[in-house]
């Protein structure tokens, strides 16, 4: 049996004679690490969850054609002329060429789950004297349902009417509300193209947000060409899914070798929503962080407590021989064994509080409590809680190797 | 006889500064021989405990030179010093001065659980050896703050000796005792010189102690007086 250091067996004598010291500033450690534990996972959960709400109803990639900034027609700059004009963005058509080639392309990818192409209609929803402006959706409904699964966002009536009907409509549930109208009634359609459609209501949807089940409406794809006055080749966005959510930037990047239209991950188009997701999880971790700081504080007290008592006990020590360093040690042993103690807990009650949590049903469509075990939140919480401890012992045992023995022994 | 010196000082002297510039102890020059049973007295504040200190390597804010053996101490790092005071030099001070939370046995062994010389079993071995020259065996396990006094003070000198260092030193090592005790420890002190050869420097305010020992040195004011002085 190799014989533990002399330097390990002082340090843990001390804290098993002083147990109840050990365990206060221990459980300040705890108690810090267990909320930030919670709170980060609670945060991360929350993330997630609207995350992937966000992405069950958005396609996780999208190709268009961007709006262009009109360009001189003459290049002046070589000239040593100054042109002053208005750049304007030139509405040219947003069509993209070949889009069947470059969706046959998309496909082929591995990492690319689904992909579908999509016209998308400025809209005026008609009935009566009221009319509402809203966005149709033009879709081959089979591939938009395997990519949006609307399907779970149906309310009413049968999504599978616009596969093959192009006088069917499905309206979110604000425009319904808004037009009043109900499934199976009639609702006029008009576009800014001046194409004006007498639709069959096949279904309501909602996706929970309210903005958009009051514009929102999905209708076959030709219907949206018709509505544009376009033929059969006429595209305006091509969406797809790929096999990680989280990594759309990423994806969107190796997509857009494939060509010169504009490639979008929805990170990237939701940029805003997401980074209001991360201010409140900096904010989560701000209080567990400052309770772990205090209870450095309390682990710096103690260990300051300790070597002011254990002045002579550090005097005979080093008259003995123990150097400096050695002091060092052992007062640092000590910190570390009191962060170990409140690590090791902190990081039982932190799971502990996880699992309890993801046992309460919250009901809605989130259903049970969303948070998750995350081991980068683990081993944050674990690295944090020994850095601030060891930190924390670090200044006192740095006080108690420069007691000087002969200033005690002359007492 | 050839008497081989094994600690030797050479014109050491100490300021202090605080509350004002005094100088303690004055070029002091003296040898201490192996075997040596050695004993410093004088007056109340004459400078006895500051020499000790200095002599004891854990003050090294002085001038002058000190070698032990043949070594030059003056200078050293404190921790070659901590190293040479583990190997070389015993301390009993006193008062006891032991690790309250641990026992008997443990305070014994620290010193050469800290030397590594010998595996835990053989310093165990060593450590009930020393306690039980002392008469304290069957205290080896009781926590050290339960003992008497005087048996506490022998615990100290056991600790002293575990590394079988070439020099033991005192400050008042008999202060706090009865005499009962003051001869014990006198006579284990006398053993350990002439027996094993080992040299003991004690300060003492006590004159039989110091008559019964081999040598005396007498300080007056920070200066040694006298190298043996004879009592009448
Ligand atoms: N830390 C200090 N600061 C200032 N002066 C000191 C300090 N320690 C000791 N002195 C002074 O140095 C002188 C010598 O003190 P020292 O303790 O060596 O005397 P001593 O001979 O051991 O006396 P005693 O027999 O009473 O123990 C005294 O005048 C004392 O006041
Ligand atoms: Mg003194």
């Amino acid at each position: 049996m190799k014989k533990e250091s002399i330097n390990v067996e002082i340090a843990r004598t001390h804290i098993r004679t002083r147990r109840k010291q050990t365990i206060v500033a221990a459980l300040g450690v705890t108690i810090g690490l267990s909320m930030y534990i919670f709170s980060s996972s609670l945060m991360s959960g929350f993330s997630k969850y609207s995350k992937t709400e966000m992405a069950k109803t958005i396609a996780h990639v999208k190709v268009y054609k961007e709006d262009q900034i009109s360009k001189p027609l003459y290049n002046y700059a070589d000239s040593g002329m100054v042109l002053i004009s208005n750049p304007r963005t030139v509405t040219e058509s947003k069509n993209i060429n070949d889009p069947y080639t470059l969706l046959d392309k998309i496909r082929q990818q591995k990492y690319v789950t689904y992909a579908a192409p999509q016209v998308n209609v400025d809209m005026f929803y008609n009935n009566g004297e009221s009319q509402l402006k809203g966005i149709g959706s033009g879709v081959i409904i089979a591939d938009a349902d395997a990519m949006f699964n609307i399907q779970s966002t149906m309310l009413a009536g049968n999504l599978q009417a616009i596969a093959t009907n192009l006088d069917a409509v499905i309206i979110g549930k604000g425009v319904a509300e808004k037009m009043n109208v109900g499934l199976d009634d009639n609702i006029t359609i008009s576009s800014s193209q001046g194409i004006v459609k007498v639709m069959k209501i096949a279904g309501i949807f909602t996706t929970g947000n309210k903005s958009i089940d009051e514009s929102k409406c999905y209708i076959h794809i030709s219907t949206a060409q018709q509505f544009l006055k376009k033929g059969a080749t006429y595209i305006t966005e091509i969406y797809a899914n790929i096999i990680d959510d989280d990594k759309s930037i990423y994806y969107a990047n190796q997509l857009q070798q494939l060509t010169e239209y504009k490639v979008e991950g929805w990170e990237t188009t939701y940029a805003d929503t997401l980074s209001g997701d991360k201010i409140r999880s900096i904010m989560g971790a701000i209080i567990p962080t400052v309770i772990l700081l205090v209870a450095g504080f309390g682990i710096y007290n103690i260990l300051n407590m300790t070597i002011i008592q254990k002045m002579n006990d550090i005097a005979i020590l080093k008259a003995t021989g123990f150097a400096g360093k050695d002091i060092i040690r052992i007062f640092v042993m000590e910190a570390v064994i009191m962060g170990i103690i409140g690590t090791g807990l902190g990081l039982g009650i932190g799971a502990g509080l996880i699992k309890v949590l993801q046992h309460v049903w919250v009901g809605g469509p989130s259903g049970y409590f969303p948070i998750y075990y995350k081991l980068s939140v683990f081993v944050s919480a674990a690295i944090m809680g020994m850095v601030i401890t060891v930190g924390a012992g670090f200044f006192p045992a740095l006080k108690a190797s420069r007691v000087d023995p002969v200033d005690i022994f002359r007492k | 006889m050839k008497k081989d010196i094994i600690l030797s000082t050479k014109g050491i002297g100490k300021y202090f500064y605080e509350p004002v510039k005094f100088k303690a102890i004055d070029d002091i020059s003296f040898e201490a021989y192996k075997g040596e049973f050695l004993t410093l007295v004088g007056k109340s504040g004459c400078g006895k405990s500051t020499l000790l200190y200095c002599l004891s390597t854990m003050d090294t804010a002085y001038e002058g030179q000190l070698y032990i053996g043949n070594e030059l101490i003056t200078g050293k790092k404190t921790d070659e010093l901590a190293a040479i005071r583990n190997r070389s030099i015993g301390f009993v001070f006193q008062f006891h001065y032991l690790l309250p939370e641990f026992s008997c046995l443990k305070n014994v062994m620290i010193p050469a659980q800290k030397l590594g010389k010998y595996s835990y079993a053989e310093i165990e071995e060593r450590a009930y050896q020393k306690l039980e020259a002392l008469g304290l065996k069957d205290q080896a396990l009781k926590p050290a703050s339960k003992l008497s006094g005087g048996q506490q003070q022998r615990v100290s000198i056991a600790r002293a000796l575990i590394n079988d260092p070439d020099i033991i030193m005192g400050d008042e090592p008999t202060g706090n005792l009865d005499s009962k005790n003051t001869a014990i420890v006198f006579d284990i002190f006398k053993q350990i010189a002439h027996e094993y050869g080992q040299t003991i420097i004690a300060v003492t305010h006590d004159t039989d102690f110091a008559k019964a020992s081999d040598r005396t040195i007498e300080l007056a004011d920070g200066k040694i007086i006298s190298h043996d002085l004879k009592f009448e």
